[in-house]
């Protein structure tokens, strides 16, 4: 039994503005301030200045695009963020990643592209971040656990990436795999998980704009606890579908089955979608905690595709996402 | 050890099983640069919830111990430990109704329904009320010998709130794993009943 409880401070549907009407507002308000900078009156880069700046402790990026991803809500402090997240590589406990990642090395780093497609090959980081244009996208992750941050990543489309290798009609879905090295990762010496970490997507799906490999957090070189050199984010689903440290893209006939599929079936789905109405079987995700609002702060409603709906929600048409969850 | 001096050193002890409490209290209100970290609602819960069961294992090993050392003081501080157990069991509960979920009934009783972690947890903390209820000298008078029996629930309750903790683990069930070992070990060492020494002499001669 569902036993739901609306109160006056609950949000409604219709008063949630929509990512689409945010963003037709933000490329106004750009249009006019473009408009304004045209005029020679601000030329000092309204993009750059604009760019969430974290604290210095790693290598800044040069030239991010500024972008209209940015949900109307307060952006997790650089300090949340950085100790407090999933990374069983380095220990299951939420601040052993911040604590054990000392050990990984991002550099040199190369990440391997095959399966199906025409140009089959690698791609260094290096290349990777001076190849692409690196955008900043700000953007909600919403945890399976229930806790959710707004993060400021820093990355490029998937879909540029992936174009490059020419993925072939046979090509419907990508899968990723992490790094193996238990002595960069010490937290494979234990197999909690049946290592590599691996993640997968429909092609539709990693083809999506708001899809992108983060190379950075907070205008700086991603942390070795956040996925170091190069990670996943796909924001309208759960927070383990955004494999970290990656080496290997493959493009696949075959539907991968992720890590947390693998691991328990009935708990974890392929799709992992961001959903208020679809249970885990041991916890609600009607609500969720958003991380730095303190101790005494009210959870807040979770939102379908974790507010992501007008955008991907047409990907789902058809199917039932309470079976494929 | 003399009645005396064990009522003695029950002030350090009963101090010192104050002091996850207090360290707790300090983390949630900042105090000396402390903290509970991104996420002080989880963490508050979780340390509470270790802690209860910390107690309550505490708890079950002292009857073992004595028979181990035949130290019969140590019995003295069983009750204390208990209620330790109760008190921390207490705040875990009032942490995630009051604090996570603000007393809003119509969740707890949803997660109470059908989360089966939290309905073995909370049927834990429903079998231990009364144990708490009656851990007075009059009570203990008063109920006779019905008061072991009823203070059998200690053993269920613990079973219970191991299982709600292994539940409530994603995929790291180390730590879960190693309560329940411990707990299997406290609960054999009571199978084998040894035979009481007076008894045996008596039928020697």
């Amino acid at each position: 039994m569902l036993v739901k409880i609306r109160r006056a401070s609950d949000i409604k549907q219709s008063e949630i503005t929509s990512q689409s009407d945010y963003l037709k507002r933000r490329q106004f308000l750009k249009a006019g301030v473009s408009a304004f900078a045209g005029l020679g009156l601000m030329r000092a880069g309204i993009g750059e200045a604009a760019i969430q700046r974290g604290p210095g402790k790693l290598e800044k990026i040069a030239d991010i695009r500024e972008t209209a991803y940015r949900p109307p809500e307060a952006i997790t402090e650089y300090e949340h963020i950085t100790t407090y997240n999933n990374f069983y590589e380095f220990g299951t406990g939420k601040s052993d990643p911040h604590r054990n990642a000392g050990t990984l090395k991002p550099r040199p780093w190369t990440v391997v592209v095959d399966g199906e497609c025409e140009a089959p090959g690698e791609i260094g980081i290096e290349d990777i971040l001076s190849g692409f244009p690196q955008e900043e996208r700000i953007y909600r992750l919403r945890c399976v656990e229930a806790w959710a941050m707004v993060v400021p990543w820093v990355g490029l489309p998937l879909g540029s990436l992936l174009k490059r290798f020419k993925p072939t009609s046979k090509a419907k879905y990508v899968a990723f795999e992490t790094l193996v090295d238990p002595e960069q990762m010490p937290g494979q010496r234990r197999a909690v998980l049946d290592w590599p970490y691996r993640e997968g997507l429909r092609m539709d799906e990693a083809m999506h704009p708001l899809t992108i490999l983060a190379t950075g957090l907070y205008g700086e070189l991603l942390p070795n606890q956040n996925g170091a050199p190069l990670r996943l984010v796909v924001p309208w689903k759960y927070g383990f579908k955004s494999i970290k440290s990656i080496v290997s893209i493959e493009f696949t006939e075959q539907r991968p089955r992720s890590s947390w599929e693998l691991a328990a079936p009935r708990e974890y789905g392929f799709y992992a979608n961001v959903n208020p109405e679809v249970d885990h079987p041991r916890w609600s995700q009607a609500r969720e905690r958003r991380i730095g609002s303190g101790l005494f702060a009210e959870k807040q409603p979770t939102l379908m595709f974790n507010g992501y709906a007008d955008e991907v929600a047409h990907l789902y048409s058809g199917l039932d996402l309470r079976r494929n969850y | 050890m003399s009645p005396g001096t064990t009522r003695w050193l029950k002030v350090p002890v009963f101090l010192l099983c104050l002091v996850p409490a207090g360290i707790l209290l300090l983390e949630a209100f900042g105090v000396a640069g402390l903290s509970l970290g991104a996420n002080p609602v989880e963490a508050l819960i979780h340390s509470l919830g270790t802690w209860s069961l910390n107690f309550l294992l505490i708890t079950l090993a002292v009857t073992p111990l004595r028979r181990l050392t035949g130290q019969a003081w140590l019995l003295r501080f069983r009750r204390m430990f208990g209620l330790f157990a109760f008190f921390y069991l207490l705040l875990h509960f009032l942490a995630y109704a009051g604090v996570d979920q603000r007393f809003a009934l119509g969740y707890i009783l949803e997660d109470i329904a059908e989360r089966p972690f939290i309905t073995l947890g909370f049927a834990a903390f429903l079998m231990l009320i009364p144990l708490a209820a009656t851990s007075t000298r009059g009570m203990i008078r008063r109920l006779g010998p019905r008061w072991k029996q009823l203070h059998r629930l200690v053993y269920p309750a613990a079973i219970l709130g191991v299982w709600h903790y292994y539940w409530l683990v994603k995929a790291d069930v180390l730590q879960p794993l190693i309560y329940a070992a411990l707990l299997i070990l406290l609960l054999a060492l009571r199978l084998r009943k040894p035979t009481p020494k007076r008894v045996r002499n008596r039928s020697l001669t």
